[in-house]
């Protein structure tokens, strides 16, 4: 790259990232999106309205809390959490999609469709429907409508619609070809409700201003609590949008390190992990200019993390751009660690994690441990791990016979949980 | 004049519409595609699309979808689609592109365009991309004399229908209704108003593509249109032929069959 642009250029560019590479037909959608996104964005009705739900509806502000406990395995740095996990519907998602639902609502169309990894999205967006009147369907990877089983009752229960998506990798990316499909059919009464800071602009850009919120609040919290900034900034990396929305206050405070962490899966060298910045090219994928885990010819790879939510190919342009100008850091966290930092957090705060935002747990855990005593960092807790129930309790082998050996032995025997946990 | 310019001047001449036939490289294999393509040609195809199966070919319904995962899941490596190019063009036809952008910007944009101009191919449909984000692959396909060819679709304002039409060599992909490709039992008044508007603010050729699949679907499009494209419909007869033991003869009747519409008008 040889130049470097803080706001995106002509057709949300972040540098040589971003773009829109889509099919005509949705041109048109995006243009009336993106009209009606930035009018809305100085509408007091609008920003009031946003603001009410966020306040009276998700039950915003959301905490920041200091682990102490969790912390003293982390080399004597001080951890605070920004507490996404307490949001109404349990993840950061719910930021996203009360102001997307709110623009479908001024864009008077009647249905949105979403895309779901994990079913956080696919949740907060059948809440918001059912909330504002609008008709709704999730597509969702049938693998992942197996590993989030809890997700696809929840959402039904709300009203929505749920499709597995059975091609390809039967993951996130496939879901989101075939909202996209849907989307190209049916845009005159549609919106297309995307879940993260990809796709064809305005939507990273939109994505990422809705999740603003909570940087802004982490760091006016943590100034309460020590006068400062932190020194580091961790999340979690999917297709990137609690990343951007706590990354984002931040970005001008350059004594803050910006860190995001990617599903390392089983292993970089094992081939099955998302860690699109470790092993990807830059390509095209969903609209964007980004990088892609791809083969020679540009066929897409197939995706893998015991995170639903990770599990994704291709990553938000913006940080293709933040980590090609060295503004962010990636880096992967494998699954074994993610669920190490699952369980610390669990048994030393009483505070189950979802699994994706257990990957910037396990990120802080190896920062704290380079950096040493005293080091304040910041840790975007995502969401929180009810979905993720069933599939801890098969990782540490709790569930069925195993469970009663489990009670007699805490620490699980395939999978030990770190050293020097208490139990 | 280019090759595709002399397909229209002809079709002009015999008072009727370009059939425009497509079917995915690679599927059912290398072999079978390469003879299949050759086949619409002989058949009756005036243009053959050689698709480039995907791994997320987001504007194409399921036929397309699956002959495409059953070539990549037979090997299929984008270069291969040139021997496709080859074979239509020693069988009389003018091969034409169809491909995601992904494995087009992998390959190399120049080295794309270069190949394909060698191997014979006269253009290149990019339903991922349109002109905005093309400057450089519509430089490289200037330079080798190879026709970038954009689509318009219903939603696309006059604006973009001047802009697209501006920056479109050979002709002009109109997308009859606002959706995937696949079988429709019906093409939509909205192709007949696209293909005017689209009239209105260019000379190229405009061709209409999703839904046709019957003789008499061609017929009414080639009644307004300068071009008729088939897709899922010969994907699927060319796919039930080989599975049960006919070969390429449904997708030749086919073929046939829809030549002759173009040319009822
Ligand atoms: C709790 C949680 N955190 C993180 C993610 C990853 O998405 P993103 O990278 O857009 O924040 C998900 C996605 O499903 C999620 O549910």
């Amino acid at each position: 790259m040889t130049e470097h642009r803080e706001q995106p250029e002509g057709l949300g560019r972040f540098g040589d990232f971003g773009g829109r590479f889509v099919p005509e037909a949705l041109i048109a959608a995006l243009d009336e999106l993106d009209a009606a996104r930035t009018e809305a964005s100085t509408d007091p009705t609008f920003t009031q309205e946003l603001a009410r739900l966020h306040r009276d509806y998700t039950g915003r502000p959301t905490p920041l809390t200091e682990v102490p406990r969790f912390a003293e395995h982390a080399g004597g740095a001080r951890v605070f959490l920004k507490r996404e996990d307490l949001t109404h519907t349990g993840s950061h998602k719910i930021n996203n999609v009360l102001g997307q639902a709110l623009l479908t609502v001024r864009m008077g169309k009647r249905r949105v469709i979403a895309e779901t990894g994990a079913g956080q999205h696919g949740v907060a967006t059948a809440t918001a429907a059912a909330l504002m009147g609008l008709d709704c369907t999730v597509y969702m990877g049938e693998k992942d409508t197996r590993r989030q089983a809890l997700n696809v009752a929840r959402m039904r229960l709300l009203g929505a619609e749920v499709v597995p998506v059975s091609h390809g990798s039967a993951t996130l990316k496939d879901a989101i070809n075939e909202a996209l499909r849907d989307w190209v059919t049916n845009v005159e009464d549609t919106h297309y409700l995307l879940g993260t800071v990809t796709g064809p602009h305005p939507f990273p850009t939109m994505v990422r201003d809705f999740h603003r919120v909570i940087g802004d609040e982490a760091h006016d919290q943590l100034r309460q609590v020590t006068g400062g900034l932190p020194d580091i900034v961790c999340a979690c990396v999917g297709g990137g949008s609690n990343a951007m929305g706590i990354f984002q206050r931040f970005r001008e405070e350059p004594s803050v390190r910006l860190v995001g962490f990617e599903a390392g899966g089983e292993g970089i060298e094992s081939g099955r992990h998302s860690a699109r910045f470790s092993t990807g090219q830059p390509g095209v994928l969903h609209g964007a200019a980004t990088y892609v885990l791809q083969d020679e010819d540009g066929q897409t790879l197939d995706s893998h993390s015991v995170s639903a939510g990770l599990d994704y190919p291709s990553v938000g342009p913006e940080h293709a751009y933040l980590r090609d100008t060295g503004r962010a850091e990636y880096h992967p966290v494998s699954d074994d660690e993610a669920m190490e930092a699952f369980a610390l957090l669990s048994r030393t705060e009483g505070i189950l994690p979802a699994i994706e935002s257990a990957h910037a747990l396990a990120g802080a855990l190896r920062l704290g441990r380079e950096s040493g005593p005293g080091t304040v960092i910041l840790v975007n807790l995502s969401g929180r791990g009810d979905k993720d129930v069933e599939t801890a309790a098969s990782w540490f082998g709790l569930t069925g016979e195993d469970a009663a050996a489990a009670d007699e032995h805490p620490a699980s025997q395939t999978h030990p949980p770190t050293e020097g946990i208490e139990s | 004049m280019s090759a595709l310019d002399r397909v229209f001047r002809t079709c002009r001449d015999e008072q009727r519409a370009a059939l425009v036939a497509y079917l995915a490289a690679g599927f059912p294999d290398n072999a079978t595609s390469r003879e299949a393509m050759a086949a619409l040609a002989a058949s009756g195809a005036d243009i053959v699309e050689v698709g480039v199966p995907y791994t997320d070919p987001l504007m194409d319904g399921p036929v397309i979808q699956d002959a495409a995962d059953r070539a990549l899941a037979g090997g299929f490596r984008v270069r291969d689609l040139l021997g496709n190019v080859e074979a239509v063009a020693s069988a009389g036809a003018v091969p034409v592109v169809m491909s995601y952008w992904n494995p087009i910007l992998r390959y190399g944009p120049d080295a794309f365009a270069r190949d394909l101009a060698a191997a014979g191919g006269a253009g290149l449909i990019t339903p991922d991309l349109i002109p905005d984000e093309a400057a450089a692959w519509r430089a490289a396909a200037e330079a080798r004399g190879v026709a970038p060819i954009f689509l318009v679709a219903p939603s696309s304002t006059d604006a973009r229908l001047a802009m697209t039409a501006e920056a479109t060599r050979g002709f002009i992909y109109a997308a009859s209704t606002m959706g995937v490709t696949g079988a429709r039992t019906s093409v939509g008044a909205g192709a007949r108003e696209l293909v005017e508007r689209t009239r209105a603010v260019s000379d190229l050729p405009v061709c209409v593509g999703l839904g046709v699949s019957t003789r008499e679907q061609a017929a009414e499009v080639a009644s307004f249109a300068d071009g008729v494209i088939v897709g899922s419909a010969l994907v699927r007869a060319l796919g039930e032929g080989t599975a049960d033991g006919r070969g390429l003869a449904p997708l030749q009747a086919l073929t046939a069959e829809l030549a002759e519409g173009v040319r009822q008008r």
